[in-house]
């Protein structure tokens, strides 16, 4: 019983971190075919505003960690407008030397994963110079619940349902929303989009906005229970990145399944042979789901679906 | 235009606001929506277009024909924005659009269906008219704008079906309704009857028609059929070689010997 308990929490605790790791990659990915190789440093960003919100500004806890999730936010934005899309260079290039310098880095794989992988050596070491190897962490609230001869943090349950909400909220904004009407259209057809009136560019813009926030409300979630310092953002990175893998083409869909399948078998692994097992177990999932369904959970759904279409 | 327009006459706006002597001593006046200047588009080092003149007037209904290569689908992509122009200047109701994004020149009321169906398979019928309607149209106005687009493209009870499993013909009729329910001025066909049946090329045609006659809405249709230009056109414009070859009515295009040699089957 205890130990059905303890299996049970510890799928939440898995699935929670899996799900808010990968959500904001998952977005900028999905929608804009960019890889964001700084993911892991707009996590750091959400964490330490955050965390330096509480500390140093007395903010309350929730409200910093808006905060957190906003400037995120903002830099996301930035980041989109100055490397991804090149919009505020080609802006000023466009009125001095009379043409764009930059290419957009949409659906340039290679190429976004070398320009963010540089964005993130800065932010990290930029991190370094300016707050030192770690700051003050601040306390997890709701304390702890009891059973048994176990205790387990409260704290990490709110995190389940948090990300729960995230994915309902998310599925929502893109399935339900005038926004997430054109956001699907501008994934499918850009042109098209453009020709049906839609704003393509801010679509992007947004959309990587709203991935970042989502990185930064994670750092912002997390940054109760994890120790702040300026690498903080690889533990989510390998989770964040297989889970967007195995998880396939749909956003949300693929997100909640990979989170649900990949924290499954985390939770079954570090449960009955600890941690180090437990990733290492994530990791040969990913492995065997990546050679057997190859264009991911998702993905496999969409064939069968098509292949019963088809027949009929 | 004419020569006796006087300088007066040419606002800073456009050409397309100027008007001939004798439109003003009547009062008969035809306004030129759309008129581009020396429109010059190059891929690398292919010119695709060459110092394009070319003009439509309010209500108009004009074809544009050619061979292929002709550079009649990279004309229609510089008028909404696809392209950017690499010299010259696009006019529309009297303002220089040549810098202006492609949703912004749909926001003026220019609207394109392009050449490969382009429809949504993955959203529904009514998912697809929804996306150019909500651009400009809430609550009620806008369901009752969906239903009026999905029925006048013939597509009523397909609404809740996923675009993809349409035919090609009932495609191509929602993606001309997905661009006339934008409510255009100018609306840009890019081969609208392309690998269609007979019945279904004359719902192509009727539709082209009716939404000419009773919205006003003018067209410029690419077409390779030179039965189905007959069938619907007023004027033609041919382009060869990425430049304008011949401008007139479809009667003097189709007798035209030099028109016959380049593009109708007429050289040896």
């Amino acid at each position: 019983m205890v130990n059905g308990i303890n299996l049970a929490l510890q799928f939440l605790d898995s699935f929670a971190f899996i799900v808010l790791a990968a959500a904001g990659l998952a977005i900028i990915f999905g929608i804009m075919g960019v890889i964001n190789l700084a993911h892991g440093e707009f996590i750091l960003i959400g964490a330490y505003t955050t965390t330096l919100a509480a500390t140093q500004l007395g903010l309350p806890l929730v409200v910093a960690m808006v905060v957190g999730g906003v400037v995120t936010g903002v830099f996301g934005i930035i980041t989109e407008r100055v490397i991804i899309s090149g919009a505020w260079p080609n802006w000023v290039s466009q009125r001095t030397l009379g043409r764009d310098v930059i290419e957009p880095l949409y659906d340039r794989l290679a190429d976004s994963m070398v320009a963010t992988f540089g964005l993130s050596l800065i932010l990290t070491q930029g991190a370094r110079i300016r707050f030192g190897n770690s700051i003050d962490q601040i306390s997890t609230p709701f304390g702890a619940i009891s059973y048994g001869s176990f205790s387990y943090s409260t704290y990490r349950i709110v995190l389940a349902g948090v990300s729960i909400g995230l994915l309902v909220a998310t599925y929502y904004l893109f399935t339900r929303t005038d926004f997430g009407m054109r956001a699907r259209a501008t994934i499918q057809d850009k042109e098209t989009a453009q020709a049906m009136g839609v704003n393509t560019d801010r679509m992007y813009m947004l959309t990587f906005g709203i991935g970042s926030a989502l990185a930064g409300l994670t750092g912002a979630l997390f940054a109760p229970v994890i120790s702040m310092q300026p690498t903080l953002g690889d533990q989510f990175l390998v989770e964040a990145f297989v889970a967007v893998v195995v998880g396939g083409p749909s956003v949300v869909l693929g997100t909640a399944l990979s989170g649900g399948v990949l924290g499954a078998i985390l939770a079954v692994f570090s449960n009955l042979y600890g941690t180090f097992i437990g990733r290492i177990a994530l990791l040969v999932a990913a492995l065997i789901a990546l050679r057997f369904l190859p264009e991911g959970i998702t993905g496999f759904i969409e064939q069968v679906q098509k292949r019963r279409q088809e027949s009929e | 235009m004419s020569d006796t327009e006087t300088e007066s006459e040419t606002d800073s706006l456009g050409p397309n606001v100027r008007q001939t002597a004798a439109e003003l001593a009547t009062g008969d006046r035809t306004e030129t929506l759309l008129q581009t200047d020396g429109l010059v588009k190059q891929f690398g080092g292919f010119t695709a277009t060459d110092d394009v003149d070319f003009s439509v007037d309010e209500g108009e209904l004009r074809c544009l024909i050619g061979p292929n290569g002709a550079g009649k689908s990279t004309l229609l992509n510089l008028i909404t924005g696809t392209y950017e122009a690499s010299d010259g200047s696009i006019y529309y109701n009297g303002h220089d659009i040549t810098d202006l994004d492609p949703h912004q020149r749909v926001s003026r009321g220019i609207s394109m269906k392009f050449q490969v169906p382009s429809v949504y398979g993955d959203l529904s019928v009514r998912e697809n008219v929804r996306l150019p309607v909500q651009q400009f149209a809430d609550g009620e106005e806008r369901r009752r704008l969906v239903a009026e687009a999905i029925e006048a493209a013939g597509l009523t009870g397909y609404e809740d079906v996923a675009a993809a499993q349409l035919s090609h013909g009932q495609q191509q009729q929602l993606e001309i309704g997905m661009a006339a329910a934008l409510e255009p001025d100018l609306l840009l066909l890019d081969e609208p009857v392309a690998g269609l049946d007979v019945a279904e090329r004359e719902a192509i045609a009727e539709r082209i028609m009716r939404l000419n006659e009773e919205q006003g809405i003018a067209f410029i249709v690419i077409e390779h059929d030179t039965d189905f230009v007959a069938s619907i056109a007023e004027e033609v414009t041919v382009l060869h070689n990425g430049e304008v070859f011949r401008e007139g009515p479809i009667e003097e295009i189709e007798s035209d010997p030099e028109v016959q040699r380049i593009y109708l089957g007429g050289e040896s």
